[in-house]
């Protein structure tokens, strides 16, 4: 793969010796004499992907777009295309040329669309194909980037110099995205050419012809995800051939294993020639059992022993040889044994413990495939083409194509398929799938919107903001499977335990045959064998290994399904031990912006009358709190009107005339300025104050007309949230840089207990540092951006989204729906998982624990209690699957409010 | 005590050391991996029943490519972890599946498949 050196502009190999990472991503380099140019400098040679888009596009532009091996795309406009019977011919005549993979004429559009490998065949080429066929190509457009120029002398001398090259018709640079806009005529001049010649001028280009999503890169994870899920199908219905084939020959072989417990004639009882010979069809039988139904446990086994490591297939491939080579030598040689009642056989532990284990490994595909829905649920939400408005036309596209600025329509029922903001309509927007939130969300111009979400209603054109691997979505996955594939603190002790586990079995075992074949019980070669053989088949390392990793993975992913981004495990083993969650106001317990709340009248005026006169006098205005009343008044559906000789008077407020009518409107020193007689508006105000309000007094032709209040509301599930977050037994703290009235009027407003009022946005960190040092551990929760510093200082910073940014390097867990009762779920979410961890691990732990003494026959001397191997085995088979199964009940995980 | 309990004492204990000594005790052997022309240091990591090679050795600050081959249907070796790296791979059998790394920091760095079972360690130099 190659990359273009941001600061030469050469091709370089990805990745290269010299690189840079630089806000995740990844800059290659020819040399280091760049590498270190760029570290020293580096906004001198990015430009921003929204700037990179600055081609213009109009009807005859050519585009170009070079992948990343060597093929080049390139449209090429066709002047005088009039039937589509001329298009074979131009399109014969483009494909006569080596190198060329695709070329194909829309004639809707007038384009040629040729893909070619650029070592192989020049732009000059094609263009001379096309003149062959009859054609001229029309001029093209291109935008490049150009590095290193910073004044007004180096425009002119690149225009001019550009416009000297034949063949440039117009060379125009916008110093503003550091690029050069040229127009040319392809066939007489390219790309190449018009590189060189800039770059003879003295300076670098690099290309902006697009911010191309890795289409690669993409569609291979696609396939993989597919071709994954096929190869684990597959290796289902294999397992599942290997068990009925070994189940249905273990039948026949318990029942004449047993000769005794089922009451056979004598016949076939044991010593008997008949039992002999059927031991001797066991025996060939029991070949293919092992060898082809247990074939991984052999291939499994031998892997890992060259390995030098140890696993579940050492100890089932171990224990069933063992007991093959005793059946064998008591079938075909009994008279090596001292006494006739050693010469037994275990034939029937070979084929039931192959049986249930290939069993249990098959039901643990399935539950498996379970566990990790999530997260393929998340990856079939992308979209798989976009309707782009391309040069006029609607067109089609793979959403890989799709690049930064594109604009696409969306009709009702479709999804949208990357992020971007809406240009043109309204609709309401199903978003359940990115935040969670059930009721689809009203959208208008200039709102953003999420890439996979389900457009409902309207029809709407939005511009793309972010595509390929930046979009929401993609963010989302690659968080969750890097959450997926942390660890949780709790593993530390499995860790420390596998690395000895199944070796440490092993010695167990031998141990175990070693002390029954010495003060065991007659015969003592049997008991021995058989303890050695239980001992090796109920270990179940398996179980052990899985059990936290399949609910992080379980739990993680239903936190992304519902809005809920854990960044690692040792987030979410943190989220269920925390004491204290510490809320920001703004932002989180209210909405972050103001609103109109209460219209109080007096003297005689309506309602209506006060707030379409001050909402028409605001109207002009540009205080922060004039957008709340012009909102309020236009959500009474109250008609505005103009408003004359508007006044802003700093500090106090505003007057203005309308329709004749002298209005002021202002806190109580603008009331004092004009001598307006308040009357009971004054103690109005304050008990508005005291709720956390801004009362603004309005006066018409200089009488007290009432008061517009106005305040930062709170969200409608605050209260509810923080009476959860009380319940779950967290104590809940309010941080605000608010005054202490204010803030003290909302928290009694929601319910909280503890206010910290007039923080310093910089003290934030420090005020949650004085909570942990009471012993606590604290959570807090921000907007991500302000509260960075306080977030990183808590020992879970929870991020409250705004939608698309879902990647808030500071926090732990970022909820990407705006509501506290993300914070509820979090919490609740982390506690459901962590049991789910404990009883996996209590399962397996316990499981081994008092399975392993059992097979060893510990309590044989006290109660005669001794384990049959076949048990064991089918102990070993449902461990794993009975762990899985466990962790997949947290898919019914339903948030409790 | 019987000549045949003494010969299984024996034995078993033998055995029982052998086993611990090998599994645990041995020294693995680490495969250096040199650096191509381009920088990148790239190696092949076969995956059945096991990682081999498994124990890897880097250099620190330079690209690293582990390119994994499955060479089975197993579902053990589905997925390989680097928990201390947080990344993850799903590895399609039979197909190469390369995962791209750049450690900075010497030290040792250990991989495993989804449940556990195998094991395998980058060592950082």
């Amino acid at each position: 793969m190659t990359q273009r050196d941001p600061v030469c502009g050469m091709d370089v190999k990805s990745p290269s010796e010299f690189f840079v990472e630089r806000n995740g991503e990844r800059y290659d380099f020819c040399s280091d004499s760049c590498k270190t140019k760029f570290i020293n400098e580096p906004e001198k040679y990015l430009v921003k992907p929204k700037e990179k888009q600055a081609e213009p596009k109009e009807k005859q532009a050519a585009t170009y777009s070079i992948t990343s091996n060597g093929k080049e795309k390139i449209d090429i406009p066709i002047v005088g295309i009039h039937c589509s019977s001329c298009i074979p011919t131009i399109e014969s005549e483009i494909k006569k040329l080596p190198g060329i993979d695709f070329a194909s004429i829309n004639i809707a559009t007038e384009k040629a669309h040729i893909e070619f490998s650029n070592s192989e065949v020049k732009t000059g080429d094609i263009i001379s194909a096309i003149k062959k066929a009859g054609y001229q190509t029309g001029h093209a457009t291109i935008s490049l980037g150009i590095v290193g120029m910073h004044d007004a002398s180096s425009i002119s001398q690149i225009e001019e110099g550009l416009k000297r090259t034949s063949g440039v018709l117009s060379a125009s640079v916008d110093l503003a995205t550091g690029s050069v806009i040229i127009k040319y005529i392809p066939g007489l001049v390219d790309l190449n050419k018009i590189k060189n010649e800039i770059r003879k001028l003295g300076y670098d280009t690099f290309d902006t012809s697009g911010v191309k999503p890795d289409k690669l890169k993409d569609s291979k994870a696609g396939e993989e995800v597919d071709e994954n899920q096929a190869a684990r199908e597959k290796e289902y219905r294999t397992l599942m051939k290997k068990f009925i084939f070994a189940a249905v020959l273990a039948l026949p072989v318990i029942f004449f294993s047993y000769p005794t417990v089922w009451n056979l004639p004598e016949q076939f009882q044991m010593g008997s020639e008949t039992l002999r010979l059927i031991w001797v069809a066991m025996s060939i039988l029991s070949l293919p059992v092992m060898f082809w139904s247990g074939s991984q446990f052999y291939t499994g086994a031998w892997a890992g022993l060259k390995n030098r490591s140890a696993n579940m297939n050492t100890l089932v491939a171990t224990g069933i040889s063992a007991a093959w080579l005793y059946s064998f030598v008591a079938t075909y040689f009994p008279g090596v044994f001292p006494s006739a009642e050693l010469a037994d056989q275990f034939f029937d532990v070979i084929f039931v413990v192959v049986a249930l284990v290939i069993l249990g490994m098959a039901l643990e595909i399935r539950a498996k495939g379970k566990s990790s829905e999530a997260i393929k649920k998340l990856m079939g939400l992308q979209a798989k083409t976009a309707r782009v408005l391309r040069d006029g036309n609607e067109v089609d596209i793979p959403v890989e194509e799709v690049v930064l600025d594109d604009i696409i329509i969306v009709r009702p029922g479709e999804k949208i398929p990357v992020d971007g903001m809406i240009v043109e309509g309204s609709s309401s927007i199903d978003e359940s799938m990115i935040t969670g939130e059930a009721i689809p969300t009203e959208k208008n111009v200039n709102d953003e919107v999420i890439g996979s979400t389900i457009n409902k209603t309207g029809s709407f054109k939005f511009k793309a903001t972010k595509v390929g691997k930046d979009t929401t979505l993609s963010q989302i996955i690659k968080l969750v499977e890097q959450a997926q594939s942390s660890k949780a603190p709790i593993q530390k002790i499995v860790d420390k335990v596998s690395g000895y586990f199944v070796p440490g079995v092993i010695i167990i075992a031998i141990l175990t045959f070693v002390v029954w074949y010495v003060f065991g019980p007659s015969p003592t070669l049997v008991y021995a064998l058989i303890t050695f053989v239980t001992v090796l088949v109920i270990a179940c390392p398996c179980a052990l290994g899985i059990a936290t990793p399949i609910s992080l993975m379980v739990g993680v992913g239903k936190g992304a399904e519902n809005g809920i981004l854990i960044r690692s495990g040792d987030a979410l083993e943190t989220a269920q031990k925390l004491d204290t969650i510490v809320l920001d106001k703004t932002g989180t317990i209210t909405e972050g912006k103001p609103s109109l709340t209460d219209v109080i009248t007096a003297n005689g005026f309506t309602e209506e009358d006060v707030l379409m006169l001050s909402a028409s006098v605001e109207k002009s205005s540009e205080h922060p709190l004039a957008e709340a009343i012009v909102n309020g008044a236009k959500d009474r559906s109250i008609e505005l009107k103009d408003a004359q000789n508007f006044n802003a008077v700093p500090g106090y407020g505003v007057d203005a005339e309308i329709d004749g009518r002298n209005i002021l409107l202002g806190n109580i020193k603008m009331m004092e300025k004009f001598k307006i007689n308040l009357g009971v508006l004054e103690e109005e105000s304050t008990q508005l104050a005291d709720d956390g309000k801004t009362p603004m007094f309005v006066a018409i032709d200089n009488k007290a007309a009432g008061i517009i209040a106005v305040a930062d509301i709170v969200k409608e599930d605050s209260v509810d949230a923080i009476i959860q977050l009380k319940k779950l037994g967290l104590e809940v703290v309010m941080i605000t840089g608010d005054n202490t009235r204010t803030a003290n009027a909302i928290a009694k407003q929601v319910g909280v207990d503890r206010v910290l009022a007039e923080v310093l946005p910089e003290d934030k960190a420090l005020n949650v540092q004085k909570l942990q040092n009471e012993g606590k551990i604290v959570a807090m929760v921000g907007d991500g951006i302000n509260d960075a510093p306080a977030l990183a200082q808590a020992d879970i910073g929870l991020a409250i989204g705004t939608g698309t940014d879902v990647a808030i390097e500071a926090s732990d867990i970022t909820l990407i729906k705006g509501s506290l009762k993300g914070v509820v779920l979090a919490v609740q979410l982390s506690k459901a998982t962590m049991k789910n961890i404990r009883q996996n691990l209590f399962g397996a732990f316990f499981y081994n624990g008092l399975g392993l003494p059992i097979a060893a026959g510990v309590f044989y001397p006290f109660f005669g209690l001794l384990l049959s191997p076949l048990l064991a085995g089918a102990a070993m088979a449902f461990s794993s699957v009975t762990v899985v199964t466990n962790a997949n009940r947290l898919r019914n995980f339903k948030p409790k409010f | 005590m019987a000549l045949d309990q003494i010969i299984v004492i024996i034995v078993g204990v033998g055995l029982s050391v052998l086993v611990a000594w090998y599994f645990w005790f041995s020294e693995k052997k680490g495969v250096k991996i040199q650096a191509s022309d381009t920088g990148i240091q790239e190696a092949v990591i076969k995956v059945k029943g096991g990682y081999t090679p498994d124990v890897l050795i880097f250099k620190a600050g330079k690209p690293i490519k582990l390119n994994f081959i499955r060479e089975e249907t197993a579902a053990c070796s589905e997925e390989v972890i680097f928990s201390d790296l947080g990344k993850k791979a799903t590895l399609t059998p039979f197909k190469t599946i390369p995962v791209d790394l750049k450690i900075d920091k010497p030290g040792e760095y250990n991989f495993q498949c989804g449940m556990g079972m195998l094991h395998g360690k980058l060592i950082i130099e």
